[in-house]
């Protein structure tokens, strides 16, 4: 485990680090994005980019839109109004495994490994080009067989990488809740992805295992892939993230390198709190009476 | 040397048959402590919490509230023996107002309902302006409030929190633990299960670390914070 | 009671050409809720189709039996189609609810004087046999032992059963282990993973219906194919006699519903035998008619489905974690 600090990508940005600032060369853009449902304005966001080949985080307190905008640029969801493009290829109209086909590829905040297949065949469901999916490919094995070795081969070299190797042929139930995070995550790396969206990938997963997985995120950038993530979780993002954009009531408030973003006013008060650095102990007076030695 | 209030003696339990998540677990809170539960996940840290208020299966063991044996109760005799519980997850009833929530938190005894209004309106200032508000409208830290709130509407002696953090964001996540340190303080035992370690120990008396059904260290909240094999194997480098 | 004549037609009931319909149909309903989670209430219906569209195309359009076996494949896939196109977006139970309708309305159109012409409506049809009965190789004469002894006519009939229900057991089974399988069970459980691994899971599922569908409508035709075609067999209870079939067997499996199938129908031909006999003989149920105490297999029936729901819902060759109704 490495304990250096990760190399941070710089430069992204076109001019000053405001909210919707172009970037030098983005992945994905959206503009004039709006959702909402009833009389609730979920997502209004004006224009935003995401730079390619850097880890970006999506941050902002619950109910600011982030898993709703997730859902829009991934298809799950469709926008009212807005256009958003990937790779320079618009987006309107195209349903989730369409967009997902395009190279884009996410995970959902309540982890979906599929309990009822084994962790080698969750894998195997990662691949694109097994043309034994189609309906009448897969009644010719002749036809599908040595693809299948092949994906059987990527698909063990990547679970090995995740230290999941000697659970491939255990039912993805039995996983603990970490081990199914790092199998939906190799699972999505199965699918040669461009950009890899992951929603609250830290939930539930307790500090320790947050560290490998935090490496595997990294590992993902030194392969040249884009990650955009939604997290709670300030050490991860102040860890790992290039760039923060920064979400309340459903629009950007915020952009721009981790350490800038953390120190504005604004974020602070609505979002990570004035004791972020401090002691909880100390803010509510407990260290003292411990110290006393007269409560026990 | 008084009798703890809490006392679990080397706990079995489980939800399917034939599998323990706990096996062997042991913990105890004298009154008045905050003690914090962290460990990795599937640990058994939930399991651990919902055992004492009846939602497990207990295969061996024992549970003591005030020496009183308590397995085997049924959740309104705990709440009336002075346990409160606050879940995780669907905590509060959202088509119900604030005030409705806190009053189904008081069904045994409706009548003390303006006295123990006043206690945690006391402690949940934001609430007292909002009574009349819907439930299912607030965020998930309101709601989590909310949920804490009428888990102490019944004067419980000890109150049992899964994961009060969960889901929320940072400041938030500070105000709820402040406020869990604040409840202790009027004189609530706490037993607390926790996944941010760090923050839970900062409060905490005394906590336990659980691996694999067990209690495999305890100390008080210092101590595990400061423990290298502690920080090592649960709670990361990251932050410290 | 005459037992050995009870035990006989019992014991026959397992070669009979309902029973083999029967696993048929309950092979589609693999294929639709064991495989691939959809929750089809109308199988009874694809059975309509398969069986009328067979009787209807040789009586009607004086095509050879092969063509009307075309004909009720390629209707099966219209139905299908038809169904799914609206629903399987949506959730389940609106698949669910559409399909009992459905199955419904083709019966009532099938039973309704208005197509007479076509369908014979409440008579049902008949007399369409000698086509397939032309293209029996098996030469006169009455083959077998013991209680299945048949003439060639009814060896033909159920020979040529059990090769389309070789072909449909050796279809789904290579089916559920082709990668195409694997996608089909992963939509089961969750259909949105698979779609963020970009799978078009309309299509699958729609891809599903229509196979299940064809081996109901092949069960409707293996039905018909000795006998006649008659509205009244095509009602709602009959979807609820293969859902319990295939519960009984073991939905997620290739040979639950055909070892459920065979159980189910000898178990019926046991009581239908039995209980009237009892009513007659006098003891338990002397104050029953034999008629009622026909009936009565109905109930025992529906108990047998709550049991099986209730305590074992995989089945007999199930395999618990993978189907279980509470999650």
């Amino acid at each position: 485990m490495s304990n250096s600090e990760p190399v941070k990508a710089t430069g992204l940005h076109v001019g000053e680090a405001s909210p919707g600032v172009a970037k030098v060369d983005p992945i994905l853009k959206a503009s004039n994005v709006t959702r909402k449902f009833g009389g609730l304005t979920a997502v209004n966001v004006e224009h935003v980019e995401i730079p390619r080949g850097a880890i970006t985080a999506l941050i902002g307190p619950n109910g600011a839109g982030k898993t709703t905008f997730f859902n829009l640029l991934t298809g799950f969801d469709s926008p009212d109004t807005g256009t958003m493009e990937f790779n320079g290829k618009s987006l309107s109209g195209m349903r989730s495994h369409q967009i997902a086909k395009l190279g884009q590829v996410r995970t959902f905040q309540l982890t979906k490994a599929l309990s009822l297949l084994t962790v080698l065949e969750n894998m195997k469901l990662g691949a694109t080009d097994q043309a034994g999916e189609k309906i009448l490919g897969s009644l010719i094995p002749q036809i599908w067989r040595k693809q299948e070795a092949e994906i059987e081969k990527r698909a063990e070299e990547l679970l090995r990488r995740f230290k999941l190797y000697e659970k491939k042929e255990d039912f993805a139930a039995s996983l603990s809740g970490g081990q199914r995070k790092l199998l939906e995550m190799a699972r999505a790396l199965m699918t040669n992805p461009t950009l890899v969206m992951l929603d609250e990938p830290m939930a539930g997963v307790n500090p320790a295992l947050t560290e490998s997985l935090l490496e595997h995120v990294l590992d993902l950038k030194k392969e040249g892939m884009t990650v955009l993530f939604v997290e709670h979780d300030m050490h991860m993002v102040r860890h790992i993230a290039d760039w923060v954009i920064v979400m309340a009531e459903g629009e950007i408030v915020a952009e721009g390198p981790p350490d800038q973003v953390m120190k504005e006013q604004a974020v602070i008060d609505a979002y990570l709190g004035s004791h972020q650095e401090t002691d909880l102990g100390v803010v509510t007076g407990r260290i003292d009476i411990i110290d006393d030695g007269e409560k026990k | 040397m008084t009798q703890p209030v809490v006392e679990i003696k080397d706990l079995y339990a489980g939800y399917l048959p034939g599998v323990n998540i706990l096996n062997g677990a042991n913990l105890y809170a004298n009154e008045g402590e905050l003690i914090g539960i962290i460990g990795p996940n599937g640990a058994g840290k939930s399991t651990l919490l919902k055992s004492m208020f009846g939602m497990v299966k207990i295969r061996e063991g024992s549970i003591e509230l005030n020496g009183e044996n308590i397995i085997g109760l049924k959740a309104n005799k705990l709440v009336a023996k002075g346990v409160g519980f606050v879940p995780q997850n669907n905590n509060v009833f959202p088509s119900l107002t604030i005030e409705e929530n806190l009053q189904m938190g008081l069904y045994q005894a409706p009548s003390r309902f303006d006295e123990r209004l006043e206690f945690v309106v006391e402690i949940f200032s934001e609430l007292g302006k909002r009574l009349k508000q819907r439930a299912g409208s607030l965020s998930g830290g309101e709601r989590q409030m909310v949920a804490m709130a009428r888990a102490l509407m019944m004067e419980p002696k000890v109150l049992l929190l899964d994961e009060p953090s969960a889901g929320l964001s940072p400041v938030r996540q500070d105000e709820a633990f402040i406020r869990v340190s604040d409840i202790n303080k009027a004189g609530v035992t706490v037993i607390m299960v926790e996944q941010n370690a760090r923050r839970c120990l900062q409060i905490s008396d005394r906590g336990y670390v659980l691996d694999q059904g067990v209690d495999a260290v305890t100390g008080s909240g210092r101590e595990l914070m400061d423990d290298p094999k502690v920080v090592e194997l649960y709670l990361g480098n990251l932050g410290a | 009671m005459d037992w050995i004549q009870i035990l006989s037609n019992t014991v026959e009931s397992i070669l009979s050409p309902v029973t083999f319909a029967f696993v048929l149909a309950s092979l589609g309903l693999a294929m639709h809720f064991g495989f691939a989670g959809l929750l089809n209430f109308g199988i009874a219906g694809f059975m309509a189709i398969g069986a009328y569209g067979y009787a209807i195309s040789v009586l009607r359009f004086d095509l050879p039996w092969w063509g009307g076996m075309l004909v009720s494949i390629a209707a099966a896939i219209v139905f299908a189609i038809l169904l799914g196109a609206p629903t399987l977006r949506l959730r389940g139970d609106y698949l669910a609810i559409v399909t009992i309708a459905a199955a419904e309305i083709a019966r009532l159109l099938f039973l309704t004087n208005t197509f007479d012409d076509f369908t014979g409506s409440a008579s049902g049809l008949f007399g369409y046999h000698d086509s397939f009965r032309a293209a029996n190789p098996i030469p006169e004469g009455t083959y077998g032992f013991g209680p299945f002894t048949y003439s060639e006519t009814d060896w033909w009939v159920r020979i040529f059963a059990l090769a389309v229900l070789a072909v449909v057991i050796w279809l789904l089974w290579a089916l559920s282990r082709s990668p195409w399988g694997r996608v089909i069970k992963g939509i089961r459980e969750d259909e949105d993973a698979v779609r963020a691994l970009g799978k078009n899971v309309f299509a699958y599922k729609m891809q599903a219906l229509i196979i299940g569908g064809v081996f109901g409508a092949m069960g409707g035709v293996v039905y018909a194919l000795p006998s006649a075609v008659n509205p009244t067999v095509y009602v709602t209870s009959l979807t609820f006699f293969i859902w319990t079939a295939l519960l009984l067997g073991g939905a997620a499996t290739v040979f639950g519903p055909v070892l459920g199938s065979i159980i189910f129908w000898v178990l019926q031909a046991f009581l239908t035998n039995v209980l009237p006999a009892l009513a007659q003989e006098g003891g338990i149920l002397e104050s029953l008619t034999s008629q009622q105490a026909s009936t009565l297999r109905f109930i025992l029936v529906g108990i047998g489905l709550m049991l099986i729901v209730i305590y074992r819902p995989q089945g007999i060759a199930g395999d618990k974690r993978e189907l279980t109704f509470v999650k």
